[in-house]
């Protein structure tokens, strides 16, 4: 197969062609093992799901555990089902879960943005934030659900008081991760685009931001869960609608499947919203480099 | 000296009767370390770049290169001394220079050509304008079909071409380099040499090239100035008298520049191992 009659002297043999060792075939093999990787991992996935569900539900029916305390996989999703189809606690499913989003949602992009605004206007001016620096530790130093109660006492047991609790839950986090990037701005482009000519507030908004801004991408999926969490606390200490009213509804009747349907539908909530942000963060963020396939 | 203050933009004016392009006259700058001791940077810097020269600055590693680059720009300001630009003391940041950094200064969120669009729209240029521009910048780098890739999609040879144009398209008169080409190969660096002498001799700007490879100073450079091993002042100087133009790929093995090489070292060395020498007992 070599084809180079003229130095057949000199050369080593040239190997003979394998079939199997084209760019095509190659290519092939790797897209099929690829495949292969995939559907393993999700086939194990899916067992181990089958295995645990089935494992409470065989437990609880065997009465090895106590569906008082544990509940059962099948009790759950009966309670699930006649909480859509029913209703819970005299008004739809939908409107308690609606009720906690739209806390979640308005504390989050509240809490969100001040948090930028704050963590930016601060990261840029020194003197304020040196003056600053130790009351904002005094506030953070407050466990945020101790806040719950006065919160109820100040706005009522409407969306308000719900909404304050989870805008302190997201304001902090947010503003201490603005204000670290601003601080952490590369000081070789901040250079670079003042000698281009860009003025104060250019060199905010088109250097100082967008570089802080991987910061605050950073704490942003875990803001949002703070969120959900300082809306169904508030809801605990007191309110009329929300999955936390659910809870606690439950809990009082000593409905174990209640209160685990509900926590079911908080876990949803998270996940879509957790999906969302990733989505959100990768279409603003699609100039940081692709890790490499090999490293996850 | 004040009659020799000519208007910076008469490019017709005879050489002779304007100010140079750049003067630093006794400069000092001192800087208080992070322990709060006072630590000298420059002593006694004087330095002339005349219109259109090409000025390359060598001297051992952390000796204060870059602090003469800092004061040109105005980022940062002399202790004593004065440094001038066209015969008028330097006051803020001066829209006539461009700035190229040994680091990747390019902004990482934004694609080439925002990249190179970033100085025109900073200085309220007309939006499709400043495009067009950039495009045309763009081709004269050779990165003409890569204006939607970002920064780190790219070689380190094409991000220093982006970085070249996103400097050039503001036309600046005086153009300060800091090591610019140090983090490539050295193949590549040839390449980059080549580049910035095309671009440099259409511009006709005034430049001062920091490095610490000798042959690169000669390779590019009218006129090297040698510094001393920290603090930084000249020891002398000496006018490159190759012709131009350069090819940067073949000079370096021209008898003459191998002449002029050997000649600089021989001054440029004890610089290096007082400046090593120092660097290693403080480590």
């Amino acid at each position: 197969m070599s084809g180079q009659q003229t130095s057949d002297m000199l050369a080593p043999p040239v190997p003979e062609f394998r079939p199997g060792t084209s760019d095509a075939e190659i290519e092939a093999a790797a897209a099929r093992a690829e495949r292969k990787r995939r559907l393993t991992v999700r086939f194990w996935q899916v067992l181990l799901l089958v295995v645990l569900l089935g494992g409470w539900e065989v437990l609880a029916r065997a009465k090895i555990i106590d569906v008082f305390f544990f509940s059962s996989p099948s009790a759950i999703a009966e309670r699930l089902v006649q909480w859509i189809t029913q209703g819970a606690d005299g008004t739809p499913l939908w409107f308690h879960v609606w009720v906690t989003i739209e806390e979640a949602l308005l504390g989050f992009f509240s809490g969100f943005i001040l948090g930028i605004l704050a963590g930016v206007a601060l990261g840029r001016n020194r003197m304020a934030s040196d003056v600053l620096t130790i009351y904002i530790k005094v506030f953070n130093s407050v466990p945020r659900v101790v806040l719950a109660p006065i919160f109820i006492l100040l706005f009522g047991l409407g969306l308000t008081s719900k909404v304050a609790l989870s805008f302190v839950m997201v304001f902090f986090i947010v503003f201490s991760n603005a204000f670290q990037g601003v601080r952490e701005a590369d000081r070789a482009l901040i250079a670079n685009a003042r000698i281009l000519g860009a003025s104060k507030w250019q060199l905010t908004r088109s250097v100082i931001v967008p570089s802080a801004m991987s910061w605050i991408f950073a704490s942003l999926h875990v803001s949002f869960g703070f969120a959900i969490v300082g809306a169904i606390v508030g809801e605990f200490v007191g309110a009329r609608h929300g999955i936390g009213v659910l809870i606690q509804i439950a809990g009082g009747a000593f409905d174990t499947a209640g209160m685990y349907a509900a926590i079911v539908i908080i876990m949803v909530v998270a996940l879509v919203a957790e999906y969302a942000v990733t989505i959100l963060e990768n279409r603003l963020a699609k100039w940081r480099p692709v890790p490499l396939p090999d490293t996850q | 000296m004040t009659e020799r203050n000519a208007a910076p933009s008469s490019p017709s004016a005879p050489a002779g009767a304007r100010a140079p392009a750049i003067e630093l006259i006794r400069v000092n700058r001192r800087f208080v370390t992070p322990d709060g001791k006072s630590m000298t940077a420059l002593r006694d810097f004087t330095m002339t770049v005349d219109d259109g020269e090409f000025v390359a600055v060598v001297g051992p590693t952390g000796c204060g290169k870059s602090t003469t680059l800092n004061l040109i720009t105005g980022l940062d300001r002399p202790s004593g001394g004065e440094v001038r630009l066209y015969g008028n003391p330097v006051d803020g940041i001066d829209p006539r220079i461009g700035f190229v950094f040994q680091t990747d200064a390019l902004f990482p969120w934004r694609n080439v050509i925002d990249n190179v669009v970033a100085g025109p729209l900073f200085r309220e240029k007309d939006r499709s304008e400043a495009y067009a521009l950039a495009r045309r910048w763009l081709a004269r780098v050779k990165l003409s079909g890569h204006e939607t890739k970002y920064p780190h999609q790219l070689s380190g040879g094409m991000r220093k071409r982006v970085a070249l144009a996103q400097t050039f398209i503001n036309e600046p008169r005086i153009l300060l380099m800091d090591e610019p080409f140090s983090a490539l190969d050295v193949q590549t660096r040839v390449l980059m040499h080549e580049a910035l002498l095309a671009l440099w001799s259409e511009s006709g700007a005034s430049v001062v090239f920091v490095t610490h490879d000798l042959e690169e100073a000669i390779t590019l450079a009218d006129k090297v100035y040698v510094l001393t091993a920290g603090p930084a002042t000249v020891k002398s100087v000496y006018r490159i008298e190759l012709p131009r133009p350069r090819v940067a790929a073949e000079i370096r093995y021209q008898q003459d520049f191998i002449d002029i090489s050997h000649t600089i070292w021989n001054d440029l060395r004890d610089e290096v191992m007082k400046g090593a020498a120092r660097s290693e007992a403080a480590a």
